[in-house]
């Protein structure tokens, strides 16, 4: 491949430009979708919605998860909300400005189009939850009772509780379900998805293990969609679940798609900070605690007393001192940044100095503790559970972590990869989230895709491609199948002596170091050396446990690690060839003198699409130029 | 207030059982200096470290999000579902539960219904048939009303909510005596029932619902409220009784 492929945007004005495309794609009748198969790789969000909806067509569908059940996707895991822009409001919200927002937050590193039709469909995406039974807070007069969420100045994020995606997911697996007791999904848990299968460049199945008996199985089918969520797990440490990869995205991409922005990824600002090196996760602390809680650090470096005897006048509260207008709801990619640094110049609290405090002491104080109860009690008991603390008596303590990735596999506006037949949905795909994704958009995205998009993207690419079945047997299956066979062979034959999560909690060190809330020329250069050789270390000394069949979790990690390794290079090579600060990537070379980030329009509006040119060969890097017609790039400001 | 994590050295008397047909047996390990800021599932982790780099074969756990809500985990600790602590599923918890020199025996959810894989790990789809029997609104893609042409009281969504939030851990089983998946059922049922979207179908769930989970081999509730009692999201069993006033 030498040119970037046509990305299909609308003509006209971008407004109602979605409307306008699907009037126009082709359909297929409802008798002949029973003849044909398509596989969804994925139940969070992205898969689930899709795979419900293509199979209520009458497409038979296939879908393959890792977990033992579409119910445990990560998707599960969402606290805070979904956005949605609905004209019942009366603090003035507008699709227009649900559209400007999130262009505007992603650092105008997104196209246009693609967040226009984001904002038109939004409010569709709630209808449908709620006709599932999702279970929406509601007012005391029955309508529904969204809240402010990060970065937002109008209440437009709908929620349940604090388990948002949790009831989201239910209602999208419950539409799921449903199919499968009609039949029309054929629902595949416990499978691994390892290659993907291409016959004449058009993608036509993938090549899954049996997590239980280790076999290595071949599904073919008309039409491939990746909804595998997020590559945060990179970094080791993240708000991710553990099994959380980017296997699936980064095999296709071998074989061919594009991998966009792979830089972009999020560090969120109120985590749960890290202590002992045993740890295995960082757990997210929903944001919408900044609605109520006030974040600072002692003004005197090194002050170690307990945060109750610290006077006002020596706290800095230090969003509020820098952004009044937005103050503790600043934008994530700020938050995070700005805690860094107090935290480097020793202002930092808790274990090593990594954490900064998120205090409702005056919130209980204006409230009272029922009210600030019923609103988080969910999350502070978890928090007291993780942390032994009691979040009533003493303030929080928090700290960035590595949360969610707006990089992922380029498609076009139908959502198709670089690899005809090939489509990415949700997190997998990089999104229109650009430099930086707003609060609760995460979640729309994922349903807009699964829902409205891509069936109808599915249907049209179909309608103009008929295509005979491809057997087990065909040649570029068995290929498929030779390649993880040799994968996994190669694995199991290195018989080291370290265990995979030795080599995991290596690379995220070097990644949150190199490639996390700060980036600079030297160090990207320095941490590319150091995960090459990581890389090398690894496929030399790794011990990976047991054989091939039966379940075997080390093999499982041995085999995503092994493709996060590879995929940590290209976040390095991005990040280095992105010479501008933009949302979340921020090159301290390219700063203001305040020190926000300081984008170049000139050299930089676009997306970077890279291209795999084979092991050990350099990548090459494309782009997609970015044009603006509804709103036009200005700095990004928040003070 | 950095809290003061101690380290404590524990005994795990774990299951283990190489495949569903092998006989299995409670083996011996000791853990020695772990830090109470970890979980026992971090404990677990720092074991199968030290198995592997041993040559020996990790112990198999089931675990994804390893904060609660994915309904992943799940194993007795001491003969309770996700051990000692309440409102918690066992990746939730912490070491400082327990105290130095304690001897943990952990072992897998038994029940007919969930067939075991290995270790401590156990299948559970048969709960995904159960929701699939019903456990839904019929609504395809598209056909949704306005949301707030539904108006739903604020209480009213917050109790449905409430019964919305089963994980789907199966640990209301495993603490059962007969095995019955009578409060996962009646919590989803209830969930819907409260709904107004839930209303039309709201016979037909209860029975199609009731009949699978006898179908799939649960046994039936005898009132003994353990499934209450080790439930990570407290749901509450007083809906199993309103579940049998439900369709018959
Ligand atoms: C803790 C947390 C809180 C969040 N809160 C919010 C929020 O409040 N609002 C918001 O908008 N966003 C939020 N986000 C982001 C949002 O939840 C995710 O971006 C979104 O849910 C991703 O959905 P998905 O469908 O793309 O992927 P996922 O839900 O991650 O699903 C991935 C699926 O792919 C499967 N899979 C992956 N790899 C393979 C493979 N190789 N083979 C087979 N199957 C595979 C998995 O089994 C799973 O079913 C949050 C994220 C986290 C981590
Ligand atoms: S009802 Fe409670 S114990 Fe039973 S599966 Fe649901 S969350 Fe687990
Ligand atoms: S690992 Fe997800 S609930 Fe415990």
């Amino acid at each position: 491949m030498s040119a970037l492929p046509d990305p299909r945007l609308p003509a006209g004005p971008i407004a109602d430009a979605w409307r306008r495309t699907r009037e126009e794609l082709p359909l297929i009748s409802p008798l002949r979708k029973r003849q044909l198969r398509v596989l969804v790789v994925g139940t969070g969000l992205a898969g689930a919605s899709a795979a419900a909806t293509l199979a209520e067509q009458g497409y038979r569908v296939t879908v393959l998860t890792y977990h033992d059940s579409p119910r445990r996707a990560h998707s599960v895991a969402a606290q805070g909300g979904i956005n949605a822009a609905r004209p019942m409001a009366v603090d003035g919200d507008s699709v227009s400005r649900l559209f400007a927002d999130t262009l505007r937050g992603g650092d105008f590193r997104a196209r246009e189009a693609g967040c226009m039709r984001l904002a038109e469909l939004s409010s569709a995406i709630i209808d449908q939850c709620v006709a599932q039974g999702v279970p929406f807070a509601r007012e005391y007069g029955g309508t529904l009772a969204p809240r402010s969420f990060g970065g937002a100045l109008v209440s437009r994020t709908f929620y349940a509780r604090g388990q948002t995606g949790q009831q989201l997911l239910y209602g999208a697996t419950a539409a799921l379900l449903r199919q499968v007791a009609a039949g029309r999904i054929t629902l595949l848990p416990r499978r691994d998805v390892l290659e993907l299968i291409t016959v004449d460049g058009v993608a036509r199945g993938v090549v899954a293990r049996h997590l239980l008996t280790g076999e290595l199985e071949v599904h073919s089918a008309q039409a491939v969609l990746l909804a595998t969520g997020g590559y945060s797990n990179v970094y080791f440490l993240s708000t991710n679940a553990l099994k959380s990869n980017a296997t699936a995205i980064w095999r296709a991409h071998r074989q061919g798609a594009l991998f966009a922005n792979p830089c972009f990824t999020q560090i969120h600002p109120t985590c749960i900070p890290s202590g002992d090196p045993g740890q295995s996760k960082l757990t997210l602390m929903s944001e919408s605690l900044r609605n109520d809680g006030r974040i600072w650090v002692p003004a005197i470096a090194g002050d170690g007393r307990p945060p109750q005897q610290i006077p006002e006048a020596e706290r800095d509260y230090f969003l509020e001192r820098l952004y009044p207008r937005y103050g503790n709801m600043a934008p994530r990619d700020l938050a995070s940044r700005r805690a860094r640094e107090l935290c480097n110049a020793g202002h930092g609290v808790g274990a090593g100095g990594r954490s900064v405090y998120l205090d409702l002491r005056d919130a209980i104080a204006e409230q009272g503790r029922a009210v600030i109860g019923q609103r988080y009690g969910n999350l502070l008991e978890m928090y007291a559970r993780i942390s032994g603390d009691d979040p009533y008596a003493a303030p929080l303590r928090i700290y960035p972590a590595p949360h969610y990735t707006m990089g992922g596999l380029w498609v076009d506006y139908q959502l198709m990869s670089s690899l005809p037949g090939l489509f990415v949905l949700g997190e997998a795909n990089f999104s229109e989230h650009g430099a930086n994704r707003l609060g609760a958009s995460a979640l729309m995205q994922g349903l807009a895709d699964g829902y409205f998009i891509a069936p109808a993207a599915v249907t049209a690419w179909l309608a103009g491609h008929p295509t005979p079945a491809v057997a087990a047997d065909h040649p570029a299956c068995r290929q498929a199948l030779d390649q993880a066979r040799g994968r996994i062979t190669a694995l199991l034959a290195v018989n080291g002596s370290r265990p995979v999560d030795a080599f995991h909690r290596e690379l995220g060190e070097l990644m949150i170091e190199h490639c996390g809330i700060s980036r600079t020329a030297e160090g990207l250069r320095a941490g590319l050396a150091a995960v090459a050789a990581l890389e090398r270390r690894f496929s030399a000394e790794v011990r990976v446990p047991g054989t091939a069949a039966g379940p075997n979790p080390e093999l499982e990690k041995a085999l995503r690690l092994a493709d996060f390794l590879a995929l940590a290079q290209l976040m390095l090579r991005d990040a280095l060839a992105r010479e501008e600060s933009c949302g979340a990537h921020f090159r301290e070379e390219h700063q203001t003198p305040e020190g926000e980030a300081s984008r170049d329009d000139a050299r930089f509006a676009h997306i970077a699409a890279w291209e795999y040119r084979g092991d050990g060969a350099e990548p090459r890097r494309l782009a997609e130029p970015l044009r603006y017609t509804a709103l036009q790039p200005s700095a990004r400001s928040y003070r | 207030m950095t809290p003061g994590s101690s380290r404590i050295s524990l005994t795990l008397r774990i299951w283990r059982q190489e495949n569903p047909g092998a006989a299995g047996a409670f083996q011996r390990y000791r853990l020695e200096a772990v830090s109470t800021d970890l979980s026992l599932l971090e404990a677990l982790d720092q074991l199968n470290e030290g198995l592997i780099s041993a040559g020996e074969r990790p112990v198999t756990f089931e675990h994804d999000c390893r904060e609660g809500i994915c309904g992943s985990c799940g194993f007795l600790v001491n003969g309770q579902a996700h051990g000692p602590q309440t409102a918690t599923s066992v990746c939730q918890l912490y070491l400082r539960q327990f105290s130095d020199g304690a001897t943990l025996t952990l072992e897998p959810w038994r029940a007919r219904a969930f067939p075991p894989i290995q270790d401590l790990a156990v299948e559970r789809s048969s709960l995904d048939r159960l929701l699939a029997a019903g456990g839904y609104c019929s609504v395809n893609t598209g056909q949704a009303p306005d949301a707030n042409a539904l108006l739903v009281g604020q209480e009213q969504a917050a109790s449905a909510f409430q019964t919305a939030t089963c994980i789907g851990c199966g640990a209301c089983v495993a603490s059962c005596r007969n095995a019955s998946a009578s409060l996962f059922v009646a919590a989803k049922l209830a969930h819907l029932a409260q709904l107004p979207q839930g209303q039309p179908e709201r016979r037909r769930r209860a029975r199609a619902m009731q009949e699978q989970m006898a179908a799939e081999g649960f046994g039936s509730c005898s009132s003994n409220l353990e499934c209450e009692a080790v439930c990570p999201q407290q749901i509450s069993a007083d809906w199993i009784s309103w579940m049998r006033r439900e369709d018959r």
